[in-house]
């Protein structure tokens, strides 16, 4: 079975996120970069897939050269290859461009299954796997917690609001991964060690044909909007104090 | 020219999702500064009969396509029929929820439709005849204002956050046929478990009362679940909770949980961690109850309560039940 997996380097999540003055971006002086959460979730399935089944795990990535260690990453845990989308021209690309190039080197490699992450906790825009999947004509089930592959296709738990819904999709489809799909394993030592050696395919826009076509963009970063000073409700006698919440509640903000 | 703003309304078992109506109210107000109309598509089996409720909210025409192919939702099928009846009307703006289903949805149409979506906006406005929109980025950590280049210009509006304010108008109902061909409908729904407790999912709750580490226990919760008994409350976790085994995961608030947006966030006995901040500070009164006056929660509280919750909480449903009754 071939497997691919994209991934995506961004913040660790504790990250402090300020805004350039002139609003054109993010400081990125002193982040840590980590991979995407939610693509650790697909790594570990696809390395899982891989094990019971036999096969190949591919991993993607568009990025910066320091989204290599990302890819390093992955291939530790377990994966076979990867292929490094890494040109200047996809800086601040767009969820249509990343995805435009992610199919573009997907297409020219055997694939069954792709896992995504359900959003990038960077830009939180949880839109590049299904466009990937619309680019590649390939189903798509998005936000999944528990797969069984059975031959043909694979059965997937998808939770939505107040149910989880058991969907059958046929091969070669895309998966987005959410939490609780698995426990990602951590790369172990000799993982590490063999990574080194595992081939990675650096491609540039034009090695790939595909242009730069972003269709949203970004006018400018904001800080988040301020919120009022709170009031903190003080006192001794803690029945008084919960009267006076509920109080404040009722008349003040009238939420209840 | 591209024209119009469309919304895609989201029923379930032939009943609209509130998000429909936030939907639809909104995309009314940007239809009256464009002098445009309000269409919205709705897809199902059996749901014609609905379809005219949105006229309430502001939508002049609703365009239904009513087939069993459309029910239960499937990626597959929702985005034919939309892609096919917004490429024959060319919106200039198409608006859909970032509920589980609009957000599935949404991504695979901006493929589809090759065109740029703006997800999970907090604020959409008309500048100089064009869409901007407001989303949170990096967890709220920061906002970015997004333009889109091409037609229809998309976004998906965080549920909870845009009123439903009335506007009636005619909400004349037009079918369409969606032209499905069972090739290409490749997934399929083959059982939905629903969840039989009633509870509201945090997404779409009004009032949330969340539980941290600081519970001690799943057995902590249950004055937790008596108070939201009294408020019509949804009971969420931290991640710490949900860790320990106390609490499904499906409660989970935060960055790697659910982003909620509720009228009234209560969090008991959490610190608020960055990434639990991250998924509920989009609130609108965010109340904290915690025995350290430290904790960084109180931050983002617009009232808090310094005081051991197992003290305060019993005496905090009492005197809502009593206000309440
Ligand atoms: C990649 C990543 C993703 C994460 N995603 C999430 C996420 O989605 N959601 C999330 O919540 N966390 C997330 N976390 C975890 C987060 O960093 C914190 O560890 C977690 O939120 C802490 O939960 P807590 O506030 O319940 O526990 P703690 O931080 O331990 O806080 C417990 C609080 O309870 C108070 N307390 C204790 N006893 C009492 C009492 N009797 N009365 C009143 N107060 C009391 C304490 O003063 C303390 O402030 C993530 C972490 C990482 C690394
Ligand atoms: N630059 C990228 N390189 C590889 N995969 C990506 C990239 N951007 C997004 N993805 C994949 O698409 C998912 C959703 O991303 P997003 O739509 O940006 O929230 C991520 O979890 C990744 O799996």
């Amino acid at each position: 079975m071939n497997i691919v997996a994209c991934v995506k380097q961004v913040p660790d999540t504790e990250a402090q996120i300020k805004v350039k003055p002139d609003g054109s971006g993010i400081e990125e002086g002193g982040i840590k970069w980590v991979m995407n959460p939610y693509d650790e979730f697909g790594v570990e399935e696809a390395l899982r897939l891989k094990e019971k089944n036999g096969g190949e795990v591919t991993i993607v990535s568009v990025g910066p050269q320091r989204a290599m260690e990302t890819i390093r990453t992955a291939l530790a845990m377990g994966a076979d290859r990867g292929i490094h989308i890494c040109d200047p021209a996809f800086d601040g690309a767009d969820a249509y461009t990343t995805a435009s190039a992610l199919a573009a080197a997907i297409k020219a490699i055997p694939h069954d299954i792709i896992f995504c992450g359900q959003r990038a906790i960077d830009d939180d825009s949880g839109q590049v796997g299904a466009i990937l999947a619309e680019l590649l004509g390939i189903p798509q089930v998005t936000v999944i917690t528990k797969l069984e592959f059975t031959g043909a296709g694979v059965k997937v738990i998808r939770p939505i609001e107040g149910a989880q819904l058991l969907i059958e999709c046929p091969l070669p489809c895309l998966l987005t991964a959410q939490k609780g799909l698995n426990e990602p394993r951590y790369a172990s030592l000799p993982g590490i060690m063999k990574a080194k050696k595992k081939p990675v395919d650096v491609k540039d826009a034009a090695g790939l044909g595909v242009s730069v076509a972003n269709k949203a963009t970004i006018v400018k970063f904001v800080p988040p909007p301020a919120r009022a000073a709170g009031k903190i409700i003080c006192g001794d006698d803690v029945a008084l104090k919960a009267a006076e919440l509920a109080r404040l509640l009722r008349e003040e903000a009238k939420v209840i | 020219m591209a024209k119009g703003v469309w919304i895609v309304a989201e029923q379930r078992d032939g009943a609209f999702r509130k998000i429909s109506f936030e939907l639809a109210a909104t995309a009314r107000k940007l239809a009256d500064q464009l002098g445009d109309e309000v269409c919205a598509v709705l897809c199902g089996a059996g749901i014609e009969g609905i379809a005219g409720q949105l006229g309430k909210y502001g939508v002049d025409r609703v365009f239904v396509a009513d087939s069993p192919a459309l029910e239960p939702y499937t990626t597959d099928a929702h985005a034919l029929a939309v892609a096919k009846i917004v490429k024959e009307n060319d919106p200039a703006i198409l608006l859909l929820g970032a509920s589980t289903q609009g957000k599935d949805l949404a991504g695979r149409l901006a493929g589809k439709l090759a065109t740029g979506l703006a997800t999970d906006c907090t604020d959409v406005k008309i500048v100089d005849g064009k869409l901007l929109a407001l989303r949170p980025m990096y967890a709220g950590k920061c906002y970015a204002e997004v333009a889109i280049a091409s037609f229809p210009q998309m976004a998906s509006l965080r549920p909870n956050v845009f009123p439903a304010t009335e506007n009636p108008k005619a909400g004349a109902v037009v079918k369409f046929d969606p032209a499905l061909e069972a090739g290409q409908l490749k997934t399929k729904v083959i059982e939905v478990q629903k969840d039989t407790s009633g509870k509201v999912d945090l997404t779409e709750a009004n009032i949330i009362v969340t539980g941290g580490r600081g519970m001690k226990g799943p057995e902590g919760y249950a004055v937790l679940e008596e108070l939201a008994a009294i408020l019509g409350a949804t009971v969420g976790a931290s991640r710490a909770a949900v860790d320990a085994g106390w609490r499904p995961q499906s409660d989970q608030v935060g960055q790697t949980g659910k982003i909620v947006s509720a009228n009234l966030y209560i969090a008991c006995g959490v610190s608020g961690a960055i990434q639990h901040l991250a998924g509920m500070s989009s609130s609108k009164f965010i109340v904290a109850v915690n025995k350290d006056p430290e904790a960084p929660i109180f931050a983002k509280a617009d009232y808090g309560v310094v005081e051991d919750l197992f003290k305060f909480m019993p005496e905090f449903a009492k005197e809502c039940k009593k206000l309440l009754a």
